[in-house]
């Protein structure tokens, strides 16, 4: 919906990302549905979105990753308790906190577990979307 | 609760997902008669307000109706709190005023008491009608009255609250535990897998605990459980251990724990291994799903619903989403934050396939904060996928407060457990 509304407004360069993140929307359920194992199927997956996600920010996928995060971090990251807000923190920044909390380099009570539930592709996903979608609705 | 799935029956859950975005099309198509998408939602808890406040939010030009009964929302979260002292009633009322204004939800006062899935319409306690093209269904739990004999809604409103969907239940627990003489028993009884919160009668112990502590030391309190283990049991034991030496004890199901009968007028419950009476007796009776759910047919055997775990759509009836505790989610435990959880991921999916096009593969989260004392708190959390086995928790991810914590970690909980409400409550009516 974000990017239909983006692409009237943008070049065709947005045009171009558009195209390929529908691809995206239809390769990705052909593989899982013929592909013969069952978790392959998720590695699969995996593996078109990553490229995708780099082109356009935010995917489906990053979006159904990131929707969670908000019920300890607050709305759009915007935290009106004692856990750190992250709106306003670039995809980089977020990505390499959770990485750190993923690894235990960054201490933590309770992040560090959530954080070992991704991959490191997901864990992109998720910076990628929290680090741009909450900017565009400021 | 863990229905094996085949490959086969997999791979027919994702082409389902298709299915679902063929429907979504012709659906679409439909409703272009109406202005806009209409979404209904039945239930204004952590499910149902998450899921219309991020229906809007995502795709602000849906038409978005939210129908609940109560005026204030009190939230079990943060309840047990309340029995013990620490929190008002005021602190976990929510309201829907944001949700009306800053996000254009139509809140309508009101209790849905039937569903025509084949005119799309369900129908309210007053008598109207309203329409819808996707419907949530977000009902919470309902109590099985007859599951022990002697208990009843009537019982549970004079002498043996259950207390287990805040409000007015909770007040009266909490006036019966003021009223209650210092060497007084509180019994409290637990019932079996499933039912909402799993730490919530043990964090309810805690905190009656740590209030009988300080003004009736004398008391006790007796947790009778028709399971064998519970949740964070480890945790909670060592805590009641330090924090309160003998006073809760708990009794396992084949202990004793398992209550068959009571009786209100001699204030005793029943036990296979004898009476027990009790000066002040909460019963957290087994549940199933809310009322519509079973009215309407949604639900299956077990008593909760059925649901794809990519859209939470009933298995039962096409365009029906079940959310929240009443929805049988594989792994994921009945709690607010998980009902708030599938609320997001409802919303998204539902949102895919009114625009034709495939949902993304569910991600879901849980977190629980459990309070034992102030300044002492412990967690379990968990990160959910799907997968062949249906909704699962990612190994090696989640879980518990570590046995070994110490003081200041356990301080950090419990002013993270703060945080937490602060900022969930927020999340959904805020």
């Amino acid at each position: 919906m974000l990017f239909i509304i983006t692409l009237n407004k943008e070049d065709n360069i947005m045009r171009a990302k558009l195209r390929l993140w529908l691809t995206f929307c239809v390769v990705t359920p052909v593989l899982l549905l013929f592909s013969n194992t069952g978790m392959a199927e998720q590695a699969a997956a995996t593996k078109v979105v990553k490229p995708v996600s780099k082109a356009v920010g935010a995917t489906p996928r990053g979006q159904v990753l990131s929707l969670s995060c908000s019920s300890c971090h607050g709305t759009d990251g915007k935290s009106v308790g004692i856990m750190p807000s992250f709106y306003g923190k670039t995809p980089q920044y977020i990505e390499t906190a959770l990485l750190e909390f993923k690894s235990g380099k960054r201490y933590s009570t309770v992040m560090g577990r959530h954080a070992k539930g991704y991959s490191d592709d997901e864990i992109h996903l998720i910076a990628q979307y929290c680090g741009t979608v909450g900017h565009k609705t400021k | 609760m863990s229905n094996k799935l085949s490959r086969r029956d997999f791979n027919k859950l994702l082409l389902s997902g298709v299915a679902g975005s063929a429907f979504g099309v012709f659906g679409g198509a439909r409703s272009a008669f109406a202005a806009k998408n209409r979404v209904v939602v039945i239930g204004g808890g952590f499910g149902g307000a998450a899921a219309a406040k991020y229906l809007k939010k995502l795709d602000p030009t849906l038409s978005v109706t939210l129908i609940e009964p109560k005026e204030t929302f009190y939230t079990c979260p943060f309840s047990n709190w309340v029995l013990g002292g620490l929190k008002t009633m005021q602190d976990i009322g929510q309201t829907y005023t944001v949700l009306k204004s800053r996000y254009g939800i139509d809140v309508v006062l009101d209790s849905a008491v039937g569903i025509d899935a084949a005119k799309n319409a369900v129908t309210l306690k007053s008598g109207r009608v309203v329409k819808y093209d996707r419907l949530i269904v977000s009902p919470g739990i309902d109590f099985k009255w007859k599951a022990i004999e002697g208990y009843s809604q009537a019982v549970s409103e004079t002498r043996m609250p259950h207390a287990y969907q805040a409000g007015a239940q909770t007040i009266l627990l909490h006036k019966q535990l003021l009223a209650m003489p210092d060497g007084g028993r509180v019994v409290i009884s637990a019932p079996g897998n499933p039912f909402r919160c799993p730490p919530g009668p043990y964090e309810r112990a805690s905190l009656i605990a740590n209030y009988l502590k300080k003004n009736k030391p004398k008391s006790k309190i007796i947790i009778l459980d028709a399971k064998e283990k519970f949740s964070k049991q480890a945790l909670f034991k060592k805590g009641w251990e330090k924090l309160y030496p003998g006073m809760i004890e708990w009794r396992g199901s084949t202990t004793g724990g398992k209550i068959t009968m009571v009786d209100a007028a001699a204030m005793t419950v029943t036990t296979d291994f004898g009476v027990e009476k009790g000066d002040v007796i909460n019963i957290i009776a087994p549940q199933q799903a809310g009322k519509i759910a079973f009215d309407c047919g949604l639900t299956d055997a077990s008593g909760w619903c059925p649901v794809n775990p990519i859209t939470f759509e009933s298995t039962m009836h096409p365009g029906i989403h079940v959310i929240g505790d009443a929805c049988i989610a594989g792994a994921m435990p009945k709690s607010g934050f998980a009902a708030s959880s599938h609320g997001k991921v409802a919303a998204a999916s539902i949102i895919r396939l009114f625009q034709g096009k495939v949902p993304a593969p569910p991600s879901l989260v849980n977190t629980c904060y459990s309070l034992l004392a102030p300044g002492y708190g412990i967690s379990v959390a968990g990160v959910y996928k799907l997968s062949a086995e249906g909704i699962i928790e990612i190994p090696g991810s989640g879980g518990l407060t570590p046995l070994d914590a110490d003081d200041e970690k356990l301080a950090e909980e419990a002013t993270f457990a703060q945080g937490w409400y602060n900022n969930i409550v927020q999340d959904i009516w805020g």
